[in-house]
């Protein structure tokens, strides 16, 4: 398989942080990918990494460019959203449409037109009439109109309210992705785009702690409901966590054999919230 | 850089900054015109017709001459610059009125969309950085000008057909009267003079986006108070009499020159008025494009047209690689 973004001994050092740690990762074609970590562990960093928008020591290949030096040629297959809220203040929807159109060698018009019409949206609007769901909707037609290679999204629903947030992802999913295109996201919503994801990287730290597709993770962590009487055996499995509920314990296991939990109790899948909150614990300490 | 992308991005600075390139001038010519329509009405109302036009008054005297076409050659001229000087006041209102324009723009062009992180839109566009700069450099070089000087015609030629149609009415012949002045040089002369604006403001170009391109905050403190602070040290060692040379030509030939030569027509001073002193008695003379291009002359403007390419490269650079967004 042919990865869209090889990473190989990233770094990344500001005045008195090291925001990225000698990371290295790779993500393949055709992926939806959860880069999730919590405030100040280097995900934004590694984004604009990727999008040539900050120097770094290391190697980094994207899509066969390197983003330091080809950035002009990579941002014709690379799309971002990068925050809420980016589109300057004083354009029009009209505007912003004619210039994406005109310097983007794949923005396809008809597209994004036809996803505006689908939302309350003028041509004559100005961006700074419109209320955050709006501009994000806006941001998010024109984007999705770009046949681009890979998408990379940096807390793109921040400070929406939920139903434009699950049209935000619903509409990505529907219209936009393909096994042609691959999305990095980035968000605190953990449990909004759980369902979505098919690949997920915890980063803390500077480092990538977990690298996995959701199969996998499936597979290696398990969530058991295990009653009193069990717990001190539970426990003898060094659990990565364990928390009370109705008077029974709920242990999280990585690598377990899955015959030896089920003498146990109930196994679950884990949520990606849990398990993030379990590896992170003690981040803020 | 491709001239479709440079292009758009053009007129993507004229969406943005439509009030400062066209309703700015616009709205000065419009003021314009009809405080001069109301001087001309209170002095048609309160009956003293004397026109202060430039350098002559129209007194009943030259008045009575106008009617009879008795003017002799001298008063001919000098009814010819006046009418001249009439045109061109307009323009010269505008070219201050843009002057600041350019100088504000150029200080914000490479700093709003960073402090409102709208550079984050701009920047997910294959739009390469030198694009973006070469196209704010144009914008407000050529295209802004361009602008200017059509307003500027524009209320002159309105300008001299309120006053000659005043005139009329004092019976003197409109389109005689129109003959001597010199329309057609004088559009010449405000089309030609655009290159030359942008040789002559790189350098003030140069400098206001290389500050507005780096400066984290406040890029127009920095373009003032770093200029200024370096003249004050050079005054002072001029003062102690130790340095090499004189703070004066640093004042005029640098400080001056990166600060105020988005203000048209500074070329003029250096050249056409040395000629032709602080008096220049005919009008035509003065503003010829011959008197202007003198100043390709003076090694002064190729310098300062090179410094500012070298700052707008490290503008460039520093629209690439200043990350704090």
């Amino acid at each position: 398989m042919n990865a869209v973004v090889t990473a190989n001994g990233l770094s990344k050092r500001y005045k008195n942080a090291l925001a990225l740690d000698n990371v290295s990762f790779q993500i393949p074609a055709g992926r939806i990918v959860g880069l999730i970590g919590p405030n100040g562990a280097g995900k934004t960093t590694a984004l604009k990494a990727i999008l040539g928008l900050t120097d770094f020591q290391g190697q980094l290949n994207v899509l066969g460019f390197d983003p330091r030096s080809q950035r002009d040629r990579l941002m014709e297959e690379v799309c971002f959203i990068a925050d809420v809220a980016v589109l300057p203040r004083w354009i029009r929807v009209r505007e912003a449409i004619d210039f994406v159109a005109n310097v983007h060698p794949r923005f396809n018009r008809a597209k994004c037109e036809a996803f505006l019409a689908r939302t309350k949206l003028t041509p004559d609007q100005r961006v700074k009439q419109m209320s955050k769901g709006m501009i994000v909707q806006l941001h998010l037609a024109l984007v999705m109109a770009i046949d681009a290679k890979l998408l990379v999204l940096d807390e793109p629903t921040l400070g929406l309210d939920i139903l434009y947030r699950k049209q935000f992802y619903q509409n990505l999913l529907e219209d936009y992705f393909d096994e042609n295109k691959t999305i990095i996201v980035t968000t605190h919503q953990v449990e909004e785009i759980e369902h979505i994801l098919t690949d997920l990287m915890f980063i803390r730290d500077g480092r990538i702690v977990l690298n996995t597709d959701m199969d996998s993770m499936g597979e290696r962590f398990a969530e058991v409901m295990v009653s009193a009487d069990m717990a001190a055996a539970a426990r003898q499995l060094k659990p990565l966590d364990e928390r009370q509920v109705f008077g029974k314990s709920i242990f999280l296991f990585d690598g377990i054999d899955q015959a030896q939990l089920k003498a146990l109790g109930e196994i679950r899948r884990p949520s990606v919230s849990d398990l993030f909150v379990a590896t992170m614990k003690g981040t803020y300490a | 850089m491709n001239a479709k992308n440079i292009y758009w991005l053009v007129k993507r600075e004229f969406w943005e900054h439509r009030g400062g390139f066209f309703w700015a001038p616009v709205i000065t010519s419009a003021v314009f015109l009809v405080l001069n329509l109301m001087a001309i009405v209170a002095g048609e109302v309160t009956g003293k017709f004397g026109m202060h036009m430039g350098t002559i008054d129209l007194d009943g005297h030259t008045l009575e001459a106008l009617k009879l076409h008795a003017l002799d050659a001298d008063g001919m001229r000098k009814v010819g610059d006046a009418l001249d000087v009439v045109m061109l006041s307009t323009s010269g209102l505008l070219g201050v009125v843009f002057g600041f324009v350019v100088f504000f723009y150029c200080l914000g062009t490479l700093y709003d969309d960073r402090r409102d992180r709208s550079v984050l839109f701009w920047k997910s566009l294959p739009i390469s950085d030198t694009s973006t700069v070469v196209s704010k450099v144009i914008a407000a070089t050529l295209a802004a000008p361009v602008i200017a000087m059509l307003c500027g015609l524009f209320t002159g030629l309105i300008m001299l057909l309120m006053f000659a149609f005043t005139l009329s009415m004092h019976g003197v012949s409109v389109w005689w009267l129109l003959t001597l002045s010199h329309p057609f040089q004088l559009i010449g002369f405000l089309i030609g003079s655009i290159p030359l604006y942008l040789l002559w403001a790189l350098p003030a170009v140069g400098w206001l986006m290389l500050c507005s391109s780096w400066a984290r905050s406040k890029p127009f403190l920095w373009a003032v108070v770093i200029p200024v602070a370096v003249g004050v040290i050079i005054s002072w060692f001029n003062l102690l009499q130790s340095a090499g040379f004189k703070s004066g030509w640093y004042w005029r030939e640098i400080l001056v020159r990166i600060l105020f030569s988005v203000f048209p027509g500074g070329w003029l001073h250096n050249t056409a008025a040395l000629q032709l002193g602080d008096n220049p008695d005919h009008v035509g003379n003065f503003f010829t494009l011959a008197n202007s291009y003198a100043v390709l002359t003076t090694p002064g403007i190729w310098i300062g047209a090179a410094a500012g390419i070298v700052m707008l490269a490290g503008a460039v650079w520093f629209r690439r690689w200043r990350d704090d967004s």
